[in-house]
């Protein structure tokens, strides 16, 4: 899928053009232009910011529908573990899962199950010499994207490690197909997603060459039909493979807690990640070994196509684990499994003014006095999200002074004073 | 206006604490966005950030000028705090006067001024005591 590079687009017939998205995103990747919302495609990072603000439901999350899974002949559901806690009469995980099978899959296999295979080799990984401390967790596509884009000089420090998403593929599609003797693309592999993010994982992995993964659907959609069945489906109808370790890296500090370091920060919501980003790059933050860093508030439990509010999702879940029979985790390991990436992450230039740096400078200077020329208020007004936004909008050619309501006043002002003053001398 | 060169000025205000470093990142904003190595980057933020630092913990505040070219960055902190009685033992590594509430903090472990070395190529420190203090710090691009 060469080209696509997000997956939140906007609904415009939707969209007032208000100023909620553009002030919220932390990468500055919307412009309200014409009376609509626009999304700059490189910039954005999937973190879901503009859909949890939009109060008109205008922005929206591409992500397969259910029955894409009947274009293949076999079908591997990928839970991931914030499903287990959508539920507010509370199910087990046994009962869940048994439901997931029963909407149509012929295999389902935990993402948290796979958590803990990343969990053990991250372990090894953190004992090497060779590495850049400190290591910041691959898990959550969204940070990984946010590195590539504005802070390129950590994409070292991130894990080489598989996210548990595409270790939970490749090993449920070798599992199966060793088991059933099915063709590897007879095999349909589908992530049960609490975000827009992995949506586009799947279809531009970074990090990996390719996905194993064939299509991801979102919690919420189908989250009536699970609801239907789950009345009918009993613990006993299937046997759970995760232990609360792999199970707990939906909720922030998951990921760390399974590590049994202490040596840790884990720190959850685009905003707060991209602050200890930022102390990382100036050396700030030292001696600590590992960063488990996740976009959304509250860790995945509170992704952007849950259903269940943060809150309320952990309260379910720490009733869910309280429930649960799983004993702890196993050692995990399995040969045939690679879990290193296999690509190198690059950097996004989105930002630069030019690439010539005597240009760039030029440029830059001449933003800067356009930015003491405006008011700034930050208003948002113009359709960008802040002065500097605009003056940087106005040097790429893409915007004007005039888009600002106050100078435009202003000019407004004088040309009153000007007519008023010609008038006078007529008479 | 096309004469290559960013001129930024910056107060630096001692009033509030959790406001100290905005010179030195929006320094470092505008170097990533021109497009700077990395690593330059980092030289300067971190050096200028412990300029900075040092303006509103030793001095009550100053101000920053820095001068951005292809070629090299400089930055001035100035201040009009009590200057520093001897720049040989103010540089050495662990030398401090900062008060327990200072360390208590986090500051204070007399590495700001042997950092700020260590990450320049060039430096200087022109001080007169009860007058104030102003440091050069200056990274070369190449
Ligand atoms: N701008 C300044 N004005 C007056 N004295 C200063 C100034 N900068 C540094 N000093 C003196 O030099 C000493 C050493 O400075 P340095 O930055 O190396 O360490 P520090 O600020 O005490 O601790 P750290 O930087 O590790 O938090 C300071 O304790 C202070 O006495
Ligand atoms: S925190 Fe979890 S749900 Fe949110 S973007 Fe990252 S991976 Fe997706
Ligand atoms: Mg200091």
């Amino acid at each position: 899928m060469k080209g696509y590079s997000h997956s939140i687009r906007l609904e415009a017939d939707k969209c007032r053009g208000c100023t909620n998205c553009i002030k919220t995103c932390p990468t500055e990747a919307i412009r309200v232009r014409g009376g609509k919302a626009k999304i700059i495609d490189n910039r954005c990072i999937d973190c879901g910011e503009c859909i949890r603000v939009c109060p008109h439901q205008a922005k929206k999350a591409n992500t397969d529908e259910f029955e894409t899974i009947f274009n293949y002949k076999y079908k591997i559901a990928l839970p991931a573990p914030s499903l287990y806690a959508q539920f507010s009469k509370i199910y087990t995980r046994g009962q869940i899962l048994a439901a997931l099978k029963l909407l149509g899959f012929d295999y389902v296999y935990e993402v948290a199950r796979a958590a803990e295979l990343i969990t053990a080799e991250t372990k090894e990984y953190l004992k090497r010499k060779d590495i850049i401390r400190p290591v910041i967790s691959s898990a959550c596509p969204v940070v990984v994207r946010l590195i590539r884009l504005k802070y390129p000089s950590l994409i070292p420090n991130i894990s080489q490690i598989e996210s548990p998403m595409e270790a939970a593929a490749e090993i449920a599609r070798n599992e199966f197909a060793a088991k059933t003797g099915a063709r590897p693309e007879e095999i349909g592999i589908f992530f049960i997603s609490p975000c827009a993010a992995k949506h586009t994982a799947a279809k531009m992995p970074i990090g990996n060459l390719k996905s194993n993964v064939d299509g991801v659907i979102a919690i919420k959609s189908i989250y009536v039909k699970l609801l239907k069945l789950l009345s009918d489906s009993e613990e006993a109808d299937f046997k759970v493979m995760a232990s609360k370790y792999g199970v707990r890296w939906a909720n922030s500090g998951g990921e760390s807690l399974a590590l049994e370091t202490d040596n840790f920060i884990a720190v959850d919501g685009i905003h707060n990640v991209a602050k200890i980003l930022e102390e990382i790059e100036d050396d700030k933050i030292n001696d600590v070994d590992f960063i488990e860093a996740l976009a959304c508030n509250g860790g995945c439990l509170g992704g952007p196509l849950c259903m269940e509010n943060v809150y309320s999702a952990k309260a379910i879940f720490k009733k869910v684990l309280e429930k649960d029979i799983s004993q702890s985790a196993l050692p995990y390991t399995d040969e045939r499994f690679n879990p290193m990436h296999d690509a190198e992450i690059e950097y996004v230039d989105a930002y630069s003014l030019d690439k010539d740096m005597y240009a760039a400078i030029n440029k830059m200077a001449e933003m800067n006095r356009i930015v003491a020329e405006l008011p700034g208020l930050d208003c948002g007004a113009c359709g960008a999200p802040n002065c500097r936004a605009l003056a940087e909008d106005i040097i790429r050619g893409e915007a004007s002074e005039s888009d600002c309501i106050i100078k435009l006043k202003e000019e407004y002002k004088k040309l009153k004073k000007k007519i008023g003053a010609e008038k006078g001398n007529e008479k | 206006m096309s004469d290559n060169i960013i001129r930024l000025h910056y107060d630096i205000d001692a009033d509030d604490f959790s406001s100290a470093g905005l010179a030195s990142s929006g320094t470092k904003r505008m170097l990533n966005q021109l497009g700077f190595n990395p690593a330059i980057v980092k030289k300067v933020a971190i050096s200028m950030y412990e300029a900075e630092i040092n303006a509103v913990i030793h001095a009550d505040g100053g101000c920053a000028d820095v001068e951005i070219t292809p070629e090299k960055i400089v930055v001035v902190i100035s201040d009009k705090g009590p200057g520093i009685p001897d720049i040989e033992q103010a540089m050495q590594a662990g030398w401090s006067t900062a008060t327990n509430e200072i360390r208590e903090q986090g500051f204070g472990a007399g590495m700001g001024l042997p950092n700020m070395k260590r990450y320049t190529d060039d430096m200087k420190i022109e001080t007169e005591l009860g007058v104030g203090t102003k440091v050069t710090l200056i990274i070369n691009v190449n």
